[in-house]
Order: structure tokens, then sequence, then C-alpha cells
């Protein structure tokens, strides 16, 4: 472990900001102010004009080890979140085979650990995500897992799905769910509208998202259990979780980058990197997601991270994989739909870290996996999980220099406003000067 | 909007404006002729390559492209992939990629997937594609020798040609798409074409088999089948979809039958002077009674003989390009 000082950067806390000097000292705050002596021998990094934070914690990665460690591995995608400004990520259970028992669990906490950044894993709700068993919430709970989810699709039966957030509630754990109704969805690629019936795809109507965001929040009210809804993406699934939220049921959402930034027109290129589930909506959603990022409607801004190799995306449209790589560019998009130079830092750190954190539980360090808390508020004493951001600084998003190994990204020769310029995670600097150290 | 096809790809008539429509049923008009002659050839196209490529099933549409091909004296390589891509583990553009290495001039494609040959246009772009039926999306060349075949009926009976006529024939000539408008290319590819020529267009359907946003389409919703009927000078039906899963969209086949069949009762009330047409192939007893298909009325064989004129017509448009090779 060593001694870094950061240097007169926007000090972003849960509350408030100011300008000041940070110091870690063995992967932990050692001290703050306007500004600070710093040891002898510690490593400087001039922060002026950045904004330092707690790092950010993405509550929906897709590592897609093991079983298809062509398209991406714990290492590299650990190497694009590192990069991205990401200490925490939550590996999806939707694996081959899939994360629904103690043994593949702990095979991916292991591997994670000895990655760059912190790992957790989202534990399958049903045995092979096929939404017809239970798979053993309990024994995956001991070993530190906090999060469950079929992700790739919900879980379709309304029974199982009750069931489910029952056996959870005494663990203390919570439901992440893909809100779409397959008997709706099933088959379709695009959102459904006169677009999709204009270019003859078959399309994902909103009101397959909708139902179950509907039937969750009222099986969350029946059962008392806790809902996670991942990647909403029309407004009124927005508006559904609010009302929900106020009337004080335990739910939260996360929205995808993609889905505040794109929308459905990328589609009639018949351009398979366009293709996600849920879709890319009509404009007057993506809007409404903005509006709902900068309002606090949305907890957290999560990437839905899906790399998938190259041969797949050259599929017909009808027949490619769904899903875009999201953990590089993800926090330059959230700067840019938060208003970019009017972004608020707060909700910037709201958004990417502090919400996401309290929903996976890593708000305290855990030692059964090895990782430490996150979210942190910047005081004295919290582990030392930072990022430097630089607001100013524009970039242009090249597909090959992902550090992921598929390269399936929207955002090919797009200019983005804000980027990363150092991660700090375990104490130690992996991101420097905007490269991996 | 696009005016003229020449020297692009064909894949969608969305888009087309009246001229680049007209002009490949007036190119067209001079390819009938051709195809009446003892010796049905042409050197329009020696020496190019035309690649056929068919990864869905298709007799008509092949033949027709390939008999069009080879009449304007193009060499054809033809393959028949009948298996999706995934099932091959080989993808689109790696398929292309061989296609091309041998030296090809133009694709006609047709593919189970909306958007293949869009998909396709970009891996080749120093290739013409023409799209020969994509999934749900277009048939552009079932558009267009639809609406030559409407023009050559009509032109005949008003003592006139298809060539001088124009598009005047069309003008408020009342059209009528009957079937499963959601499930068909050929629906989208027609009303393109008959809207772009000044025709009016309603489709009739069980609400299930129309697009859910069908509302934006240039189209009326026809509220009652049989009165419809009456309105229109043209009935266009479309092969129920049974493999594309309709079943499901309908309760039965015999309710649809009973409900928007064409059946023997309703093409009797049928004004004398009302075409009837299907692309093909015909779901005989289901979207058409089998007398009906072979009244005088019912243009389906012209429409399957029209198309080699007019895939003649898109061929040596897309390929010739602006300035080079007549040799009509």
């Amino acid at each position: 472990m060593s001694t870094f000082v950061f240097r007169q950067g926007l000090l972003v806390g849960a509350s408030s900001s100011y300008v000041g000097d940070l110091l870690v000292v063995d992967g932990v705050i050692a001290q703050l102010g306007k500004n600070v002596d710093a040891p002898a021998g510690a490593h400087e990094v001039d922060a002026t004009d950045c904004w330092v934070g707690p790092a950010f914690v993405d509550l929906h990665t897709h590592l897609r080890e093991p079983g298809r460690e062509e398209a991406e591995t714990i290492e590299s995608g650990a190497l694009a979140a590192a990069v991205g400004g990401y200490g925490a990520i939550m590996a999806m259970p939707n694996t081959e085979p899939a994360l629904d028992n103690v043994a593949l669990v702990a095979y991916v906490l292991e591997r994670g650990a000895r990655s760059v950044v912190d790992v957790m894993v989202a534990g399958a709700i049903s045995q092979g995500r096929r939404g017809e068993m239970l798979a053993p919430l309990a024994e995956m709970a001991a070993l530190g897992v906090r999060l469950f989810s079929d992700d790739g699709t919900g879980v379709q039966d309304a029974s199982l799905m009750r069931r489910a957030l029952t056996y959870a509630k005494p663990l203390g754990v919570r439901l992440a769910q893909h809100c779409e109704d397959e008997s709706l969805a099933g088959g379709g690629s695009m959102h459904e509208g006169a677009l999709s019936s204009r270019l003859g795809l078959v399309g994902r109507p909103s009101i397959a998202e909708e139902l179950m965001v509907m039937r969750d929040i009222e099986l969350a009210r029946l059962t008392g259990g806790a809902v996670h809804f991942m990647h909403l993406s029309t407004a009124r699934s927005v508006a559904l979780v609010t009302v929900a939220r106020d009337e004080g049921l335990a739910v939260s959402c996360e929205v995808a980058p993609h889905h505040f930034t794109l929308d459905e027109s990328a589609c009639a290129t018949f351009d398979a990197l366009f293709k996600v589930h849920p879709p890319l909506r009509p404009a007057s959603d993506v809007a409404a997601l903005r509006a709902a990022l900068r309002s606090g409607a949305v907890d957290a801004v999560a990437t839905d991270h899906a790399p998938h190799a190259a041969q797949l995306k050259d599929l017909p449209f009808d027949e490619a994989p769904p899903g875009m790589l999201g953990l590089e560019h993800a926090a330059s998009l959230t700067y840019e739909a938060l208003g970019a130079r009017e972004a608020d830092p707060t909700s910037f750190f709201r958004l990417l870290s502090r919400a996401p954190a309290r929903i996976a539980q890593v708000r305290s360090s855990d030692p059964r996996v090895g990782h430490g808390a996150h979210g942190a508020a910047l005081q004295v004493g919290e582990d030392a999980n930072l990022v430097v951001f630089d607001p100013l600084e524009r970039w242009t998003v090249r597909a090959d220099d992902m550090h992921s190994r598929s390269t399936n990204t929207p955002y090919d020769g797009r200019e983005l406003m804000g980027r990363v310029r150092s991660t700090l995670v375990r104490g130690r600097l992996v991101v420097d000067e905007g490269r991996l150290a | 909007m696009i005016d003229t096809i020449r020297g692009q790809n064909l894949l969608s008539l969305e888009g087309l404006s009246r001229t680049a429509i007209l002009e490949v049923l007036d190119v067209a008009e001079s390819f009938v002729e051709v195809n009446q002659r003892a010796i049905k050839k042409v050197p329009a196209l020696k020496g190019r390559v035309v690649a056929s490529l068919f990864f869905e099933e298709s007799t008509r549409t092949r033949l027709s492209f390939e008999t069009a091909a080879k009449r304007l004296s193009a060499d054809v390589l033809s393959l028949a992939m009948a298996s999706s891509s995934v099932k091959k583990g080989e993808s689109l553009r790696d398929t292309i990629a061989t296609i091309d290495a041998l030296g090809i001039d133009a694709v006609v494609m047709r593919h189970q997937s909306s958007g293949a040959a869009v998909q396709v246009s970009r891996y080749v772009p120093h290739v013409r594609v023409i799209n020969a039926g994509d999934g749900l999306h277009q048939h552009p060349t079932q558009g267009l020798l639809d609406v030559f075949t409407v023009r050559q009926v009509l032109a005949l009976r008003h003592g006139t040609s298809g060539l001088e006529s124009g598009a005047e024939l069309f003008n408020g000539l009342h059209v009528l798409i009957v079937g499963d408008v959601r499930h068909s290319r050929v629906a989208r590819s027609d009303i393109a074409a008959y809207v772009a020529l000044g025709a009016q267009v309603r489709v009739a359907a069980p609400g299930t088999l129309l697009p859910e946003d069908i509302g934006s389409w240039p189209v009326e919703v026809a509220d009652d089948f049989d009165e419809a009927l009456d309105w229109a000078d043209v009935v266009g039906l479309l092969r129920l979809q049974r493999e594309r899963g309709t079943g499901s969209f309908v309760p039965s086949l015999g309710e649809f039958t009973t409900t928007f069949g064409l059946t023997m009762d309703r093409a009797r009330r049928l004004r004398p002077t009302t075409l009837i047409m299907h692309p093909g192939p015909m779901n005989r007893g289901v979207e058409i009674d089998s007398r009906v298909a072979d009244l005088p009325s019912a243009l389906i064989t012209r429409q399957v003989a029209n198309g080699v004129p007019i895939r003649m017509s898109v061929l040596y448009l897309t390929m010739a390009g602006s300035g080079e090779g007549s040799g009509l």
C-alpha cells in the first residue's frame, strides 16, 4: 500500500462539495481539507478542475465468464470497468452455466478478487435461470450475495416471483428484475411502433415492460420483499416505480446509458449494434429518462454492459443477440445527460456510485468476499475507492480502443464530454491519467 | 425522395418517387416485347455477373429473377442456401464476402430476416443489391410488378398503352389490400407503390393481422369488408403467412375464410371490372376460393408473367448505371 494525495479537486460529498486536497494512506481516506500536508514520498495526483468522489459502482455487468470468454472475461471486464471509473461491478448470472449455486458464485468471486476492481455477484433467482425452481438463495446469500436476478430475461411466472420475494425477505437480499413479459415481447427485436412495422421487425412493446413493473410492484407490496427494477426504458415504467417508492415500498430502479442517449431510430439501419433488451425506445421516452435522472426519480445509472463477439453482431437484426458495451462510456454519457457543464456533481455521484452502492449493499467492506466499502461520503476513515473525473475533457469513442474483449459499442466515433482520469481501488491507483496504470 | 434507381441498390420501395417507379415500369414495357420474340435475349448485361442468393426458399421469384438476368445475357451464379445463417454457423458478412470474391456485379437476395439486404449492401458497397424479399420488410419487385400489371390491364381497357398512360390511370384508383398485412412484405411494397402513383389504398383484415400502428400508414382501414369490396377497383389478396405463426392471430383458417376470404359468393358480388390479384403462392380455399383464382378477372398468372420484364428492368437499371451500356 502506498500514499496518495489528490490535489485541488472538487471533493464531492453526499450533499456538498468543496475544492481541496484528499490524502489516502494504506487504502483509507486519512485526511481532507483545503490544503493537506502530504507525507514525503506520497504519490501526487493533480485533480485541478476535476471532480473527486467515490469510485462508481455498476449494478449490471455481464462478464460472460464462465462460458463465453471470447466475448469477455472477469479480468477484461474489470479492466474496462476501471477505465470507466468503476471500483465495483455486479456480475450478472446469465453465464454458461448460470451462476445459480455456491460453487459458481465462489468461482466468480475468487476470480474477481484477483481482478483490478471489486467484483460482486448477482446470483440467479431460479435454477438455471429457467424460471421454474428457486435457486439456493440462502446458501448464496451466506457467501455475501446481496442481489439476485434471472437477468437476460425476467422471472415470467408470477407465482415463482412471489415465492422468491417471500423467501428472500428474511435473507435481507434484493431481487433485481429484468422487466419484459416474454408472452408480449418474445420474438421481438426492437421497440414496437410505427418504425418497427415499417421495417418489418417484430416489436417488443412498452407494455411488455410496464406490465411486469406493475406486477412486481404489487408483489413487493404483497410480500414486503425488495425489488430492484433493472434498465427501465419507458417514461411510464419510471413513473410507476416513483409512485411505489413514494408509497414506501422497498423498490428501486436503474436506467442504462443507451436508453437515455439513443432512440429507436438507430434501428432503421438494421445494424444489430443497436439491438438491446429492453429495446431502444422513442425519443419521448429518452427525454423522460433524462429528466428522471435529474429529478431523482431514478436511483441509479447501470451499464448493462453486454459484450458480444463481433460475428454475432454481424447476424441479421432478428437473429443477433441483444446487448451493447457500457462500462467505458457510462460516466461521460451520464455527465452529458445531466447537462454537461450544468451537471450537478452530487447527482452525478449519487447516480453512479452512492445509490448503486446502497442498492448492492456494499457500503461497508465485506471480508467474506474480500471487497471494500463503496459509495463513500468522503470522510476520514472510509475505504478509499475513489475516482477523479475530468468534466472538461473531450474524447472520441473508438470501438477498437475498448479494454473489453468485445467491440460492440453503439457510440463508435462519437465525441463525448468528460472522462475518467484516475481510479483508485483497494488503495491502488489502477487508472492514472486516463490509462491503466 | 429517390428519383431513379439507375446505378442504385433496390432495397425498398419506400422513398421511391413516382418518377422512379414510372421509369422502372416504362423500361419494363420495352422488355415485354423482348419476351415475345423467338429469341428472347438482348445483350444489355453481357459479361456481367448476377449472384442469386436465396437464403429462404422460393421457386417463382428465384426463377423469375434468373430468367430475367439470362434474357439480359448476364451470367447467373445461383445459390440456394435455405437455412438460417445461425444454423450454418456463418455470418451474413462472411457469406457475402465469399460470393463477392467470385467476382460479381449484383446480388439478388431473399432472406427470412428483415433488413438482411440492407446489411449486405453495407458489406459490399461496390455491388448492386436487389432485395428479392426480406422478412416482413419489403419485396420491391413484387410491388413493381403488381402496379405494372394493373397499369397494363387498365391501359388496354382504355385503348392506350402503359407507356402513354404514365401514372394517370392510378389517379384516384381504389385499391383494397386484404389479409395478413402485419406479416406481409408484399403489402408494405404494394402500398408504397400504389400510394406513390396516386391510388387510394384501403386495407381489410382482422385487427390482429394489421400492424399495431396502422393509423400511421398512408391507408384507410375498411370497417366493412363487403362494402370495401364494392368500393374497390383492385382487390389485392395476401397470402396468409401460416409459416410465420399467423395461426395464433386468428382463431382458425375457417373463420378467416368466412370473414375475410374472397369466397365465390363475394366474388360474384364484385363489379365486373374489379381486378383480383394475388402475389402467390396461394392458399387456395383460405384467402381465395379456388374457383375465384381461375376467373378471368384474376390476374394471378399475368402477375407471374410480368415478373420477368419488371426484373429485367430492375436489373438493367440498377446495374447499367447512368451513362454506360444501353445495348437494348
